[in-house]
């Protein structure tokens, strides 16, 4: 690959995920209507489709507030953190056989990586606000993605241990046969529930919990700065949903009547519309419900599926 | 590959002092996480991208999340800072300081005149480390996690609540 | 140990919860109920509290006797008038002013109004850009209707000569006594 061509990936990623993330807004708000038997905006523009338009002017016009009392530089910081920290795990993910931004030998462990320093948006965020809602949110924030980084981190080495590799390709490559959803039914399922928890999406919101904290850890941002939050909030939604698809759903694999990235995309995006639906059906659980399940349930399945699958993947080779 | 060892390390190496001299203590937590994650950076360039990716996984995003998160609890206000401040007085951390240039001098000294080896770099991947883990370092391996088994119990056996915690209407 | 971390339990839970998405996916396919509101209007029913409205009798002379009553009544203050009278006799308000920028529609006026002039009307579009606009006065507040109790003339049944019918010539009224009369 030429370094013009990887460039061009680079640029077309970019350009791709962000039109997305602003797209999602759009995405989000009328599929969520759809499911309360309500439209959603549908008068800007065919289908509505230009209220992504005017909320992004909306949020660019808006005042740019920083509270006197906030400490100005991690305030500016945090939501930095958060955008650019989503988009770099986008560096590993296999779109198509050869559009891949880094095709990294440890690249799922750089996607996990990227998401334990994503926790710092949050708790920067909430503390910088100098406001006990948002430290309250970024306490929450941090507690609720540390311990779920360990599940996530753990149900994917299931998918390592049958594939042999950290290499997203291979991962993708190794799912020809059967998707890694058959034969790691669970680990799918933990990582899904650690992925919405990672993301702080409804109805792990705990961090931002509206009833509870007002917006938690952002409710000190305006403007562009709460932007990046909402954006980093739909890149996560669309990243775990991407590495749902490569590490369960054979990526670009697919009958061969549709481009390999169109099969990546579908498939990502029928991920998106779960993660949506979820938040339209389910309430918030209590704080220390959602940790307690974590520790007592998805750790001890976790590691069951780990030590199956490692006795299977032993015996397979033996025998 | 050696411009990036240099510029990483200098980098490690001058948020480290800044971690030491802010007043402020998530500041200074901020800057060592940039050290660590500096640190990082060198084991990638060394050609050990596992280990660098567990600095960032292990250190970077769990350990200091976790002193930023009690630090946060503290409340420490700009009381605080004017104390620290108090406390890093020049009187205090030139006389080591100046002990320790001595022996930075030194190195360099020594280090100029060294023979010239280059550094040959030899890339470890996850399956070395883990064979390497699981085979010549079993036993520390294993004792490893007798340690963290204790230090799991030890938190298990705090944290538990003897006391059923009622409503004051039901006491 | 609460419920939700028995193994059992947790599983039926999770299963609520997948059959609680599936419901909630059922409902891309149900009937939605937004009212597509500038071109397609709700239907108010008659007795629906909105814009406020000074009615007129069957005559086509002004209801409104300006006994201050409503103003009492409003809880927001937001009605204003001043009662004078013709030269029959018949009280009217010099001016009658409603800032619909206070009112909060509660329709106690309408039920302190001893002669059913003021009305509200299931009307809500007034909306303004320049807030001072919502200050109504009389001629934007008078209609040229009866409103909800059409045939009622209060002149026609009150006990007093205001132009409209002479003293004691109403359909339910006994004749004036003359007091100048010893006769029974």
């Amino acid at each position: 690959m030429t370094v013009m061509q990887h460039i061009w990936i680079v640029i077309g990623v970019l350009f791709v995920l962000l039109n997305i993330a602003a797209g999602l807004i759009w995405v989000e708000r009328r599929l969520l209507a759809l499911w309360q038997d309500r439209l959603g905006p549908n008068r800007a523009g065919p289908l509505g489709l230009f209220i992504v338009l005017a909320d992004t002017l909306k949020l660019f016009f808006k005042e740019d507030w920083i509270p006197p009392f906030a400490d100005k530089k991690i305030f500016i910081l945090a939501p930095a953190i958060v955008v650019g920290s989503v988009l770099l795990s986008f560096v590993i993910i296999p779109f198509a056989p050869n559009i891949v931004v880094a095709d990294l030998n440890i690249g799922l462990l750089f996607f996990l990586a990227m998401s334990s320093l994503g926790v710092y948006s949050i708790v920067l965020g909430g503390w910088a606000s100098n406001n006990k809602y948002a430290l309250l949110g970024a306490l929450r924030g941090a507690s609720q993605m540390i311990a779920y980084e360990v599940f996530m981190g753990l149900s994917l080495m299931g998918v390592v241990m049958l594939t042999g590799s950290f290499n997203m390709g291979a991962i993708v490559e190794a799912q020809k046969d059967m998707w890694f959803i058959v034969t790691q039914p669970v680990g799918f399922f933990v990582f899904f529930i650690a992925g919405i928890a990672e993301t702080h999406r409804l109805p792990f919101d705990i961090p931002e919990a509206e009833s509870e904290l007002i917006a938690g850890y952002h409710a000190e941002y305006s403007g562009m700065k709460f932007g990046m939050f909402f954006i980093g909030e739909y890149l996560g939604i669309t990243l775990i949903s991407a590495m749902m698809v490569a590490l369960f759903f054979g990526g670009w694999l697919g009958p061969s009547f549709l481009p390999p990235l169109a099969w990546f995309a579908l498939k990502t995006f029928f991920f998106i519309g779960v993660f949506i639906l979820l938040r339209a059906s389910l309430p918030r659980p209590r704080y220390d419900q959602l940790i307690e399940y974590g520790w007592k349930i998805l750790l001890p399945v976790v590691l069951a599926n780990l030590m199956i699958t490692g006795a299977i993947a032993l015996w397979m080779k033996g025998g | 590959m050696n411009l990036l060892f240099y510029i990483s390390s200098f980098v490690a190496v001058a948020a480290t002092i800044l971690a030491i001299t802010r007043f402020h203590p998530v500041h200074a937590l901020l800057y060592l996480v940039v050290s660590f994650l500096a640190a990082a950076m060198i084991f990638l360039s060394l050609g050990t991208p596992f280990i660098a990716v567990l600095e960032v996984i292990v250190y970077a995003g769990a350990i200091i999340v976790l002193f930023i998160f009690v630090v946060m609890m503290l409340n420490l206000g700009k009381d605080t800072a004017l104390q620290e401040k108090n406390w890093l007085r020049p009187k205090v951390w030139a006389g080591p300081c100046l002990l320790v240039l001595i022996l930075l001098v030194e190195m360099i000294v020594l280090l100029l005149n060294a023979p010239d080896v280059t550094m040959h770099i030899t890339v470890v991947d996850p399956r070395k480390v883990s064979l390497s883990l699981f085979g010549e370092y079993i036993i520390a391996l294993e004792l490893v996690g007798f340690l963290l088994m204790a230090g799991i119990v030890g938190a298990a056996h705090i944290g538990k609540q003897k006391k059923k915690i009622l409503h004051r209407f039901l006491n | 140990m609460r419920q939700s971390t028995l193994p059992g339990g947790g599983v039926k839970i999770m299963l609520s919860n997948l059959r609680t998405m599936w419901l909630v996916f059922l409902h891309l396919f149900h009937k939605k109920e937004t009212i597509q509101y500038p071109e397609e209007k709700i239907k108010l029913h008659p007795r629906w509290r909105g814009r406020i409205v000074l009615t007129k009798d069957p005559d086509g002379g002004e209801r409104c006797v300006g006994c201050y009553l409503c103003a009492v009544a409003c809880p927001v203050d937001c009605i204003a008038l001043q009662a004078t009278e013709d030269e029959n006799g018949r009280r009217y308000p010099e001016f009658f002013r409603i800032n619909f920028s206070r009112c909060i529609f509660c329709g106690y006026c309408e039920e302190a109004c001893p002669t059913y002039a003021i009305q509200l009307i299931p009307d809500f579009e007034m909306a303004e850009y320049n807030r001072q606009n919502l200050v109504f006065e009389k001629e934007d507040l008078l209609i040229n209707s009866q409103g909800k109790y059409p045939g009622y003339n209060f002149y026609k049944v009150a006990g007093m000569d205001a132009g409209v019918k002479e003293k004691g010539e109403g359909d339910n009224e006994e004749p004036v006594v003359d007091i100048k009369s010893l006769l029974p």
